[in-house]
């Protein structure tokens, strides 16, 4: 989970709903380490995010940045750097901390300053008393308490809300007792943690006797018992909130994906097919190519981003001149490929002068669609471009296409493939392309297109 | 062909309305069409009622797979035995396709084929025949992609195609008709009809390795 909503700060590819999947897709699961400022992570946290944003940072576990959070808030001191680490480090997506918006609030400047005179009384007390203990928890204590005031009044309203839920109980205690059973109830739970803090302190404060060398544990039970009494449900409730609104985000953010998927795609081609309703052939292709994103969506789990302008495989290569020919000449192309592999400059060559052979039938037999097959073998890849167009007599070829027939010819000769063209008038056209495949590489199946 | 038999009795499955309509229209006079359904449940009922010749099946209903309607009508007992099916659907995969094939449709045709070739496909069907289109060609080849190699046939009469056969799935393909393929092989219509259906009994019946792995590499059972 380490760290999946990071690349929503450095967006490094154009803003589409296709590149936005692809961002989640690599965000989702990684721990690499992140460059760039620190920021309070939204996904990864209990509290304010400081554990997780450190994680991602540092390229850790968020739990183990936690458990040594919690380690050095023992002393005290932790739990105030935590408190300052909330208010001096903006959060996910934001680039102003809270404490940069709490310049502006008077009020809660002055509400934190009133703590300045408790910290001296405190101090005062501990001095008289001899403890030196209430002086060292003091200064934490008053920056942590300064510190929440004011997140409390400046976080934007998500935190606020989060905060508001997580102090609920504490919040329903100061009201009037309504003398609902709940609050009786946590009435009765502080009453009786308190009643737990108040023995563990005892038993841990007092003078030891040589045979009490359990004494020390069994206080420090006693607080942690109250700890767990006190805050334990309430923490639980806290907990469980997160999770809720994590799932709920997720959910957001799933629906807004597939939002932006079907306006990009789908609501796109349904308009432009309306505005050209008159015109049959570009209402057939937009269908298509549109029926062709979406099962590629579907059913192969990608984009046509994902396509990319480097075909990397044979069947890619003979879909991609599908698309460019049925969009360019406005005829169906039925596309069929059995096997696949990757490609070399042969099949390059071989791809283009499939090309050729399409883009040639499209324009000049006359017939609305085209079939082409492709097959890997062992050996030898061949294609082949089908019409059942008005068909030529190949040994009177007028000189335009005899060009363009050197230009297919002339291209698998330079690759050591072959050419086989069989036309005849009325039955249509075949260009029967094969290419010897470099020994050594092996088929590789793939679906049909 | 069409004018010599009698005209085929067809019922129709798919959950769209507007597709049922327009399938109507381009069948025409052709053919019977003696009712539609839209889902599984009451397709099978229908059809056990009706007793089509041919069954126009969509591969995605919405409460399941067109292969529970096929195999619900086969397990109906003697009175259904001679319904056959005709799986008509679009931009599917694979592993769809062959499923509804196992259970026993007679072929597949996508919904971009045109008003005469479906026609002519549903005689075929109702004669009994195998329809590929050129798309299930594609994936039947690919299915017995040929590597005796590393994968031995348990069973060499249903677990490899003939050279023969191999050459027909190859021209349908590549775009040809059955008579063009009967032209270009010079054999009769009938023979390379012979050749589809043993194709498709061998798709149906082959419990060939290959065809599972290649199967389960598409995430079908």
């Amino acid at each position: 989970m380490g760290g999946r909503g990071e690349s929503d700060l450095w967006p490094v590819e154009p803003d589409t709903g296709w590149s936005r999947a692809g961002r989640r897709r690599r965000g989702h699961g990684h721990r690499a380490r992140d460059r760039g400022p620190i920021r309070r992570s939204r996904d990864e946290r209990l509290l304010a995010g400081v554990a997780g944003g450190l994680a991602r940072r540092l390229g850790w576990d968020p739990t183990v940045v936690r458990v040594l959070i919690l380690m050095v808030s023992l002393s005290g001191f932790g739990v105030a750097v935590y408190v300052l680490a909330w208010l001096l480090i903006p959060a996910d997506g934001e680039t102003e901390p809270i404490a940069s918006r709490s310049l502006a609030d008077r009020r809660g400047i002055a509400l934190a300053l009133a703590f300045v005179p408790v910290f001296v009384i405190a101090l005062l007390i501990g001095a008289a008393l001899g403890a030196s203990w209430i002086s060292s928890l003091a200064v934490p204590a008053i920056v942590s308490a300064a510190g929440l005031i004011l997140i409390w009044r400046n976080a934007d309203p998500t935190e606020q809300a989060f905060l508001h839920r997580a102090a609920a109980p504490v919040l329903q205690l100061a009201q009037p007792a309504d003398g609902s059973g709940r609050s009786r109830r946590l009435l009765l739970r502080i009453v009786a943690g308190l009643a737990l803090l108040v023995g563990g302190l005892v038993v841990l404060l007092e003078r030891h006797s040589a045979r009490a060398t359990f004494r020390p544990l069994a206080g420090l039970l006693l607080i942690i018992a109250a700890i767990v009494t006190v805050v334990g449900p309430w923490w639980l409730r806290v907990a469980r909130d997160l999770v809720v609104e994590r799932q709920a985000r997720a959910r957001a953010e799933e629906r807004a994906e597939l939002a932006a998927r079907v306006h990009d795609s789908v609501l796109q081609t349904l308009a432009l097919i309306q505005r050209r309703a008159d015109q049959p052939q570009e209402v057939i292709q937009l269908a298509r190519a549109q029926e062709r994103e979406l099962r590629s969506w579907l059913f192969d789990g990608t984009g046509p981003a994902a396509v990319g302008d480097q075909d990397s495989t044979f069947a890619a290569g003979v879909r991609r001149i599908q698309e460019e020919v049925e969009a360019l000449h406005g005829v169906t192309v039925d596309a069929v490929v059995v096997g696949d592999c990757e490609l070399d400059d042969g099949l390059r060559s071989l791809l283009a002068a499939g090309r050729e052979a399409a883009v040639n039938a499209a324009k000049w037999s006359g017939a609305p669609v085209l079939s082409l097959f492709g097959e890997v073998e062992e050996s030898s890849v061949s294609l082949f471009v089908r019409d059942r167009g008005i068909g030529f007599d190949p040994s009177a070829v007028p000189a335009d296409r005899k060009g363009i027939a050197e230009s297919i010819r002339g291209r698998m000769d330079r690759s050591g493939g072959t050419v086989a063209i069989r036309s005849s008038p009325g039955a249509g056209t075949e260009v029967a392309l094969t290419m010897l495949r470099e020994p050594g590489r092996r088929a590789r199946s793939a679906r049909p297109t | 062909m069409s004018l010599e038999t009698p005209r085929p009795r067809v019922f129709l499955v798919d959950d769209h309305e507007l597709f049922r309509k327009g399938v109507r229209a381009e069948l025409g006079d052709d053919v019977e069409v003696v009712g539609e359904a839209d889902d599984v449940e009451p397709a099978i009922e229908l059809i056990g009622e009706r007793l089509p010749d041919v069954v126009l099946l969509d591969l995605h209903l919405p409460s399941g797979g067109g292969q529970l309607v096929i195999s619900a009508v086969r397990s109906a007992g003697e009175a259904t035995a001679g319904v056959k099916f005709l799986a008509l659907s679009v931009s599917d995969a694979p592993e769809d396709v062959i499923a509804v094939i196992r259970a026993g449709a007679r072929g597949y045709v996508t919904k971009t084929i045109s008003g005469p070739e479906l026609i002519d496909a549903v005689h075929r069907v109702a004669d009994g025949d195998a329809v590929f289109s050129p798309r299930l060609a594609g994936f039947v080849l690919d299915a017995f992609a040929a590597s005796p190699a590393d994968q031995p046939a348990f069973d060499p009469e249903l677990d490899q195609l003939t050279p023969r056969e191999r050459e027909v799935l190859r021209l349908i393909a590549r775009g040809y008709t059955y008579k063009e393929i009967a032209r270009e092989l010079s054999i009769s219509t009938k023979t390379v009809e012979t050749h589809v259906s043993a194709v498709l009994r061998k798709l149906q019946l082959s419990s060939r390795h290959q065809l599972t792995r290649w199967a389960t590499e598409r995430r079908l059972v």
